[in-house]
């Protein structure tokens, strides 16, 4: 059984947009919302120079980074060909307006020491 | 659903690129059947003389092997020819040649038959070892009697005949070039530049007949063997070529003879089952705009086999974009007309750098400009009427073609740039390439790109490797000339000796991206037009085929939104770039850099004062002065960002964004001792008159006060020097990618005068630029003739640009302390839930 932790409203999020999730230990998370208030998390770095994906502008279910303009699944986490590369995916659930990430996987995903 | 059935005949480069587009768009509509007369998948036939010169294989230029019809559920009948198709009951007929027959129905018939070669009408035409250049068949017969034999005749010296003697010269043949006009390439060539080709082939070995008239091929059985022939065994079937007779009765020996002498539509098929067919010209199977056969709406036809408006096109580009064009028909989208496409050349011999395009013989109201240098290898012509580039010929050194090109379909007045016309766009500040202009030269570890470090040896790789076509294509894999873009013309040349044919985009008009078809163009007449105030809205009525667009387009529009209907549109901070939509700018480790404004590059004690106390209170790492004479604190954590803003109390310098940037100034008759006018003073009225003026791109101003310039104002969007008459305006200078000296537009009296003109001048490049287009770009895509006729000629219609700007600007917010009328989403300078 999944535990869930509680971390905003969907509203807190800018419609195609994103807010950062700082994480008392490791790299930040960006939850994202779509057009048709879809809730996505990746790791907050681009897989190709590590920028912050939550800066990005965000069309269909993809987010362009804001350094060199990779595009993101935010699905997969996958840059779209030709660049190749992804990053890590978070699990989120959505009730009602809350949104919750996995508190396993923000326990244990990419818990390097921060790099900002 | 059930499935359509869609057939397709033929399986060469343009019908593939038509199925590739269609899968791309509507993958599921249909099942699709192809049937190609040769035994092989669809492969690159542009590539056939790099693979007779033994530069590449046969595996090398396949494009689509046999996995990716199997893939896309496509079946295909490889050597198999379609002989009929049953129109009313819409059923085709193929043949394997040993009387089985394969039939297949159909709901729409893609007919992609593509071209034959010409075979001259003489005797000993059908002997054994006369020969087309056309395809992989073609060329191994060509490759095997290079090791078996010795005199190779080509006959016609145009492209492809060049080509097949310059690769059979390669393969050990002593090869002499047959050809009847006066000098090579006379369709591509004026008759300097041909010589000079002739000149250049003949140093390498090849042999020519110019002028020659091919009257008969003689047959070993005819007269005693040719001197100098190796003789093989006799063997049975037809006899074997000797030589080649001419008209004035000489002989030369030949033991190979490969006719080069063009190409026509292969319209067998479509003659046969009565399509519509041009007679005259070269023929072709006549389609309108949508790729439709005007006389069956269930068949198209893409192709060299098509004619469309009198003309059957053998170049890609126009082919590929054809093959664009027909496959939103196919699948149903009703969207995309091909209007035809002008067509440049350019000859795959390694180590020649040659491009034509357009009229290049002149003619009596033709001007012509013309650089050469013999002994150098180097020979330019273009030819202009009526105020217009209409041809080109470029021998020796290459790198501008794309530029002429480019000129020549937009078909842009010159006069404004006829005296560096035919140094090129590159004459000037190229840099990021080390002043190399012929890709041809360069060693594979040579830099092309220096805004991505991209080497020769890495692109060639990528456009073999991954099979690419297009620029765009080179651009996606390779991120070559997608930075500053000054190195497109050695890709273009890099994509032609790799991948072969004409990479030139066909179309005038190009697509903001891939959500569209429309251009920037069509997007802001479309948001004038229609009073349009929403993304969606234009979205909408322009058929977008993405819900929410891209980060390409969006800004895009957005700007126009707002350009367009000032006080009216929404600015949507969603569709801006992170810089504008966090008011400052991002660095690459995702910290921020803040720009205060300082009005003309004065400062007071005070705001040094704040400025050091921020620096010290938010630890911020780095202060650098920047090159518009402000102060740049770099690396700023985006949670300070705000309390920054508030510490110094200074407006924002907009260093971050797609307005107006600085005003430089000299300091001017205050204090120099040569100044003629006060800079100082003129720069701050201008710099608190356009401050928080969006643009398509940035906009950056100088003031001097006098000719000496110090303020360096000829590479600025607008420079103003102060004589001691008054004030000279200058417009679309650029001291970025390419140094671009900005052009003298008027002088003025009076400091008011300078403001309305350089107001005037920016709203109309706000109005009409496109996004991202620096007004260097927007003035020589106008015309500096054009921007006079608004700015100077028409009072009016000045004093209109100069109040429909002070109209937008009036009441502006500072984004860095008016963050709700701003629209600054004030959430982003906080995370949110931190775990």
């Amino acid at each position: 059984m999944a535990e869930w932790k509680p971390i905003c409203r969907v509203t807190d999020i800018p419609v195609l947009g994103a807010r950062r999730v700082n994480r008392s230990q490791g790299h930040p998370v960006a939850i994202f919302r779509t057009a048709e208030d879809k809730v996505f998390a990746l790791l907050d770095r681009c897989p190709h120079k590590g920028g912050p994906l939550s800066q990005g502008i965000v069309f269909g279910e993809s987010v362009a980074c804001p350094l060199h303009n990779w595009t993101i699944g935010l699905a997969d986490g996958c840059a779209k060909a030709p660049d190749a590369g992804c990053t890590q995916r978070f699990a989120v659930k959505v009730d009602g307006d809350q949104v919750f990430l996995d508190a396993e996987d923000l326990r244990s995903v990419a818990i390097e020491p921060a790099t900002v | 659903m059930k499935r359509m059935k869609l057939v397709m005949v033929g399986n060469g480069m343009a019908g593939v690129r038509t199925l590739e587009e269609l899968l791309k768009i509507a993958p599921e509509l249909y099942d699709i059947t192809v049937f190609g007369a040769e035994p092989h998948p669809n492969y690159n036939r542009i590539l056939l003389s790099p693979v007779l010169a033994g530069e590449q294989t046969i595996d090398e230029i396949i494009l689509n092997p046999l996995s990716w019809y199997a893939e896309h559920g496509i079946t295909l009948h490889s050597g198999k020819t379609v002989v009929d198709v049953n129109r009313r009951r819409r059923v085709v007929v193929a043949s394997d040649g040993t009387g089985v027959e394969t039939t297949a129905e159909y709901d729409r018939l893609l007919i992609a038959t593509g071209s034959n070669p010409f075979i001259l009408p003489v005797p000993g035409k059908d002997l054994d070892g006369v020969i087309a250049y056309r395809d992989i068949a073609d060329t191994n017969t060509m490759i095997e009697a290079a090791t078996k034999y010795k005199h190779a005749v080509v006959i016609g010296g145009g492209l492809l005949g060049l080509e097949a003697a310059n690769g059979l010269m390669l393969r050990g043949m002593q090869v002499t070039v047959v050809h009847i006009m006066p000098w090579l390439m006379e369709r591509q060539l004026d008759d300097v530049a041909g010589k000079l080709l002739q000149k250049s082939l003949e140093d390498r070995g090849l042999n020519f007949l110019i002028g020659a008239q091919t009257e008969a091929l003689i047959s070993g059985t005819d007269a005693g063997a040719a001197p100098g022939s190796v003789r093989p065994e006799p063997v049975e079937g037809p006899a074997r070529v000797r030589a080649v007779r001419f008209k004035d009765g000489s002989e030369i020996p030949a033991d190979l003879v490969v006719m080069a002498a063009g190409i026509r539509p292969n319209t067998t098929l479509a003659l046969k089952i009565g399509l519509h067919c041009f007679n005259d010209g070269r023929g072709g199977i006549v389609v309108n705009d949508t790729m439709q056969t005007t006389t069956d709406a269930r068949i198209y036809s893409v192709g060299e086999c098509a004619a469309h408006r009198g003309i059957a096109y053998g170049l890609v580009a126009p082919l590929f974009e054809q093959g664009r064009v027909c496959a939103t028909h196919l699948a149903e989208f009703g969207i995309g007309r091909y209007s035809g496409s002008q067509t440049s050349t350019k000859l795959k011999v390694t180590g020649i750098d040659l491009f034509s395009a357009g009229n290049f013989t002149g003619g009596a109201d033709c001007e012509e400009i013309v650089m050469s240098d013999p002994y150098g290898g180097v020979y330019k012509k273009l030819v202009i009427q009526d105020d217009k580039l209409i041809g080109a010929v470029l021998y020796g050194d290459t790198v501008d073609g794309s530029w002429y090109f480019k000129l020549l379909r937009e078909g842009r007045k010159i006069h404004d740039i006829r005296d560096k016309l035919m140094f090129g766009e590159s004459n000037i500040g190229d840099t990021g390439h080390e002043g190399n202009t012929r890709a041809a030269a360069m060693a594979d570890s040579d830099e092309v790109c220096g805004c991505n470090g991209v080497s020769k040896g890495t692109i060639c790789k990528a456009i073999k490797d991954k099979g690419l076509f297009t620029l765009e294509e080179v651009r996606k894999h390779t991120k070559a000339s997608g930075g500053c873009g000054s190195c497109t013309g050695l890709v273009e040349q890099l994509l032609m000796f790799t991948a072969g044919g004409d990479y030139s985009k066909a179309p005038t008009k190009k697509a903001m991206c891939g959500c569209t078809d429309a251009s920037h163009q069509e997007a802001r007449d479309a948001i004038k037009r229609e009073h349009l105030l929403t993304i969606d809205s234009v979205y909408r009525l322009l058929g977008w085929r993405t819900p929410n667009g891209c980060s390409s387009c969006r800004p895009a529009i957005n700007y126009y939104l707002i350009s367009t209907w000032p006080k009216e549109a929404i600015d949507d901070p969603q569709s801006r770039f992170i810089n504008e939509r966090s008011h400052a700018n991002i660095q690459k480790d995702g910290t921020y850099s803040v720009i205060p404004r300082m009005w003309g590059g004065e400062t007071t004690a005070d705001e040094l004062r704040r400025i050091a106390n921020a620096v010290d209170k938010y630890k911020i790492p780095t202060v650098k002065v920047t090159g518009g004479q402000r102060i740049d604190l770099l690396g700023v954590k985006k949670e300070d960002l705000q309390a920054v803003w508030q510490d110094i109390g200074m407006p924002s310098g907009h260093a971050y964004a797609k307005a107006l940037r600085t005003v430089k100034t000299c300091v001017g008759s205050e204090w120099c001792r040569f100044g003629t006018q006060d800079s100082t003073q003129m720069g701050k009225d201008l710099e608190r008159a356009l401050w928080r003026m969006y643009a398509p791109h940035k906009v950056k101003l100088a003031v001097s006060g006098c000719p000496r310039n110090c303020a360096e104002a000829g590479i600025k969007d607008v420079g103003v020097i102060g004589v001691d008459s008054g004030w000279e305006i200058y417009v679309g200078g650029n001291g970025g990618i390419k140094t671009e000296v900005a052009q003298f537009l008027v002088k003025l009296k009076t400091p008011a005068e300078v403001l309305e003109y350089s107001g005037a001048f920016l709203q109309l490049y706000r109005e009409e630029g496109w996004y991202l287009e620096r007004t260097v770009h927007y003035v020589n895509r106008v015309g500096l003739d054009y921007v006079k006729k608004k700015v100077l000629d028409d009072a009016a219609a000045r004093t209109a640009l100069w109040e429909r700007l002070q109209f937008s600007l009036d009441g502006e917010p500072d984004p860095w302390f008016e963050f709700d009328r701003a629209g600054v989403d004030t959430r982003q300078f906080e995370p949110v839930g931190a775990v």
